[in-house]
C-alpha cells in the first residue's frame, strides 16, 4: 500500500469562524507486504487519523483534502481507495484487504449477543448471502489457531475472560484474512501482563500468515520497538523520521526522536545511566502550526532556516528518512 | 515518618448474599523523611485503596496508619487536626482536571492553599508567594493566572498542583499516577519537579503507579502490590534484578524494554 502526500483535516465551526485542524498534513509512506510498521507519536499528532485514512474510513468532520491512498493486490490492478464510495469500500476492501482493531477492543463485543451471532453479523455485512455454517466453521478454525476452545462461539462475551475476549475480537477482525491489519493502540488501556499477551497474539497471527502486514499505532516507543520491523515517528501531523527499528532506536536522527527516546522510562540500567530528560514546551496547536519546521519551538538545535522553511524528507544512509534541516545542509 | 501497619480493607457487596472482596490484605510499610517510595501494581491490585486509607479518606477494616507517631485514624478528631494532617500529607492525583473546580480560575486552588498556611486574602504576601510558586514549577504567572482549568494543558494543570505543594510544603506527598496522562516527552519535566521538592525540602513522596519504569527511576524503595498484598519490597535494583515473587518476575518480563528486544518464541 502506498500513501502519497495525504492531507486529512477536521473542519469545525466555532461560532462564526471556520477552524481547520490539520490532523494529517502531507504524509507519504509505503507499507510493504510482510512488514510490521510501528507508528509512534504523542496525543494529537494525527496517528489515529492516519489509521482512518489508511482504512479510508473518512466521515465528517474529517475530510480528505488531498493525496492518494493506493492499494496493490496480487494479480490485480492497484486501486485508488480515495475514489471508492463507502459502499464499495465495505464490499471490497474492509475486512478483506484492510482490517482494524480499534482502541477499545476489549469492549467491542455487544455483551447480550452470543459470539455466534456477532460472527454472523460481521460476515453478513460483507456478504449478505454468506452460508451460515461456512461462516461459523471459518471462525471456529480461526479460534483454534489462536488457542480458543470451540465452544466459545456459543458463549456470551461476558462469560469470557479478558484475554479470551481480546482473542475473540482479534480473530473476528481477521476472519476474512485481511492482508493488512491496523492495530490502533490495541494495548494502551491494558495492564502490562495483558498487553504482552495481546502482542503475542498479534505476532501469532502474523507468523501464521493469516495476515501479511501490520500497522501498529502506539504512543509508547518501547512497546512498538518490541513488535515493529520499521518505525515511523509522527509529530504534529507529519512524519519526522522513518527507518528500521534497530536503526531508529540505537541511533535516532531527528531531534524529536532523540528527545522522545531520552524521556522514556523503562526498568533498565541504561535509563538510570542516561537519566531522564524532557522536551520543553508542548506540541503546537494543530489548527495553527508554527511556520517552518513544526518542531522548531521545542528543538534544541533550531536554526534560522528551521523557523522559515519546512524541511523536506531526505534519505540518509541508504534506507533511512528524516525531515530535518540538520541533515539537509550537509 | 509514616508507618502503615497490617492494613486490611474488605469491601462487602450484595444485600442478601454477601460477597466479600479483600482489596487490601495485611499491608505494612513505612516511609522515612526525604524518602521516595513507589507502590507498583496493576489495576485492581489495591494500590489506590491503600493510598486512600493513608490519606484518611477511606477507613480501613483493620490496621493502623501513624504519621509522626500519631495514629491517623484514632487520634485525629477535630476538624483543625484533620486540616493540619492534609496540609502535611498532600495528595496529587492522576487527572489534575478532577482536582479543580471548573467554575473557578486556577488562582483559587493556590489561594486556598495559602489560606491553609494563614496568608491573608489579597495581601501583597499572597501575590508574591503565588508568583514564586509558579516560577518554581516553571510557569510564568501571566500565562496561567486568571485562566480556567480547561484552558490549560494537562502538564500545566499538573504543574499548578505541584506549585500548590510548594506553597504548603507538606512533609509527604502521595502522588497517584501523577504522570500517566501526560505525554512521554513532557513527563520528565513533571518528575523533575517532584524530585526538586524532595531535594530542596526533604519532602517524602509516595508514587502510586503501574509504571515500573518510573518506579525504578525515581524511588529509593519499590513495593510491588498484587491482589492486595505487598509481594516484593526493596531497593529498585534489588527488586528489578532479583525479584523474589513470581508475580514480580512476570511483571518484569512483560514491561516493554527500550534497549532490548524481546525474543518471540
Amino acid at each position: 500500500m502506498e500513501l502519497h502526500n495525504v492531507k486529512a483535516y477536521y473542519r469545525q465551526l466555532v461560532g462564526s469562524t471556520h477552524r481547520v485542524v490539520r490532523a494529517v498534513d502531507g504524509v507519504g509512506m509505503t507499507i510493504s507486504e510482510g512488514e510490521i510498521i510501528g507508528i509512534v507519536g504523542e496525543s494529537g499528532c494525527g496517528k489515529s487519523t492516519l489509521a482512518n485514512v489508511i482504512m479510508m474510513n473518512i466521515r465528517p468532520p474529517l475530510t480528505l483534502v488531498d493525496g492518494i491512498v493506493k492499494l496493490y493486490s496480487e494479480g490485480r490492478e492497484a486501486v485508488d481507495l480515495q475514489r471508492l464510495s463507502r459502499e464499495e469500500l465495505r464490499r471490497r476492501i474492509w475486512g478483506k484487504e484492510v482490517a482494524i482493531i480499534p482502541q477499545a477492543a476489549l469492549n467491542a463485543l455487544m455483551p447480550t449477543l452470543k459470539i455466534r451471532k456477532i460472527i454472523l453479523d460481521v460476515m453478513k455485512s460483507h456478504d449478505p448471502d454468506v452460508d451460515e455454517d461456512y461462516a461459523i466453521n471459518t471462525a471456529v478454525r480461526r479460534f483454534r489457531e489462536l488457542g480458543l476452545p470451540e465452544y466459545t462461539v456459543n458463549m456470551y462475551p461476558f462469560e469470557l475472560s479478558g484475554g479470551m475476549r481480546q482473542r475473540v475480537v482479534i480473530s473476528i477482525a481477521n476472519l476474512l484474512n485481511p492482508r493488512l491489519l491496523i492495530a490502533d493502540e490495541p494495548t494502551s488501556a491494558l495492564d502490562v501482563v495483558t498487553q504482552k499477551m495481546v502482542l503475542k497474539i498479534l505476532m501469532d497471527i502474523y507468523s501464521k500468515n493469516i495476515i501479511r502486514s501490520i500497522v501498529f499505532i502506539s504512543h509508547d516507543i518501547a512497546t512498538v520497538r518490541q513488535i515493529a520491523s520499521r518505525i515511523v515517528i509522527m509529530y504534529a501531523g507529519k512524519i519526522v523520521e522513518e527507518g528500521s527499528t534497530e536503526d531508529v532506536i540505537t541511533h535516532p536522527l531527528h531531534p524529536y526522536t532523540d528527545g522522545l527516546m531520552n524521556s522514556v522510562l523503562t526498568p533498565e540500567d541504561e535509563v538510570k545511566r542516561r537519566g531522564v530528560r524532557f522536551i520543553p514546551g508542548q506540541p503546537p496547536d494543530p489548527s495553527n502550526p508554527p511556520p517552518g519546521c513544526r518542531f522548531h519551538p521545542r528543538c534544541p538545535y533550531a536554526m534560522d532556516r528551521c523557523r522559515r522553511e519546512e524541511p523536506r524528507m531526505v534519505q540518509i544512509d541508504g534506507n533511512r528518512l528524516v525531515a530535518c534541516w540538520l541533515y539537509t545542509s550537509k | 515518618m509514616l508507618k502503615a501497619e497490617n492494613l486490611v480493607k474488605i469491601y462487602e457487596t450484595g444485600f442478601v448474599r454477601k460477597r466479600r472482596i479483600t482489596a487490601v490484605d495485611n499491608v505494612s510499610f513505612d516511609v522515612k523523611e526525604g524518602e521516595v517510595a513507589s507502590l507498583v501494581g496493576e489495576s485492581g491490585s489495591g494500590k489506590t485503596t491503600t493510598a486512600k486509607i493513608v490519606l484518611r479518606l477511606l477507613p480501613p477494616t483493620s490496621g493502623s496508619v501513624s504519621f509522626k507517631g500519631r495514629d491517623v485514624w484514632k487520634e485525629l478528631k477535630t476538624r483543625e487536626q484533620l486540616v493540619d494532617y492534609w496540609r502535611k500529607v498532600h495528595a496529587v492525583f492522576q487527572d489534575p482536571y478532577a482536582s479543580y473546580n471548573p467554575f473557578y480560575t486556577i488562582d483559587r486552588v493556590l489561594k486556598q492553599a495559602l489560606r491553609l498556611v494563614g496568608v491573608d486574602r489579597n495581601s501583597e504576601m499572597e501575590r508574591k508567594l503565588i508568583e514564586e510558586a509558579l516560577n518554581y514549577v516553571g510557569l510564568s504567572p501571566e500565562d496561567v493566572l486568571g485562566k480556567y482549568p480547561h484552558q490549560l494543558s494537562g502538564g500545566q494543570r499538573q504543574r499548578i498542583m505541584i506549585a500548590r505543594c510548594w506553597l504548603l510544603k507538606p512533609n509527604l506527598i502521595i502522588a497517584d499516577e501523577p504522570v500517566s496522562m501526560i505525554d512521554a516527552s513532557m513527563r520528565g519535566a513533571i518528575i523533575k519537579l517532584f524530585m526538586n521538592l524532595r531535594d530542596d525540602y526533604r519532602t517524602s513522596i509516595v508514587f502510586i503507579t503501574h509504571d515500573l519504569g518510573l518506579a525504578y527511576y525515581v524511588s529509593d524503595k519499590i513495593m510491588v502490590m498484587f491482589k492486595g498484598r505487598i509481594v516484593d519490597i526493596g531497593a529498585p535494583d534489588e527488586v528489578v534484578k532479583h525479584p523474589q515473587h513470581e508475580y514480580t518476575r512476570k511483571l518484569l518480563e512483560s514491561v516493554p524494554t527500550l534497549y532490548r528486544k524481546w525474543r518471540w518464541v
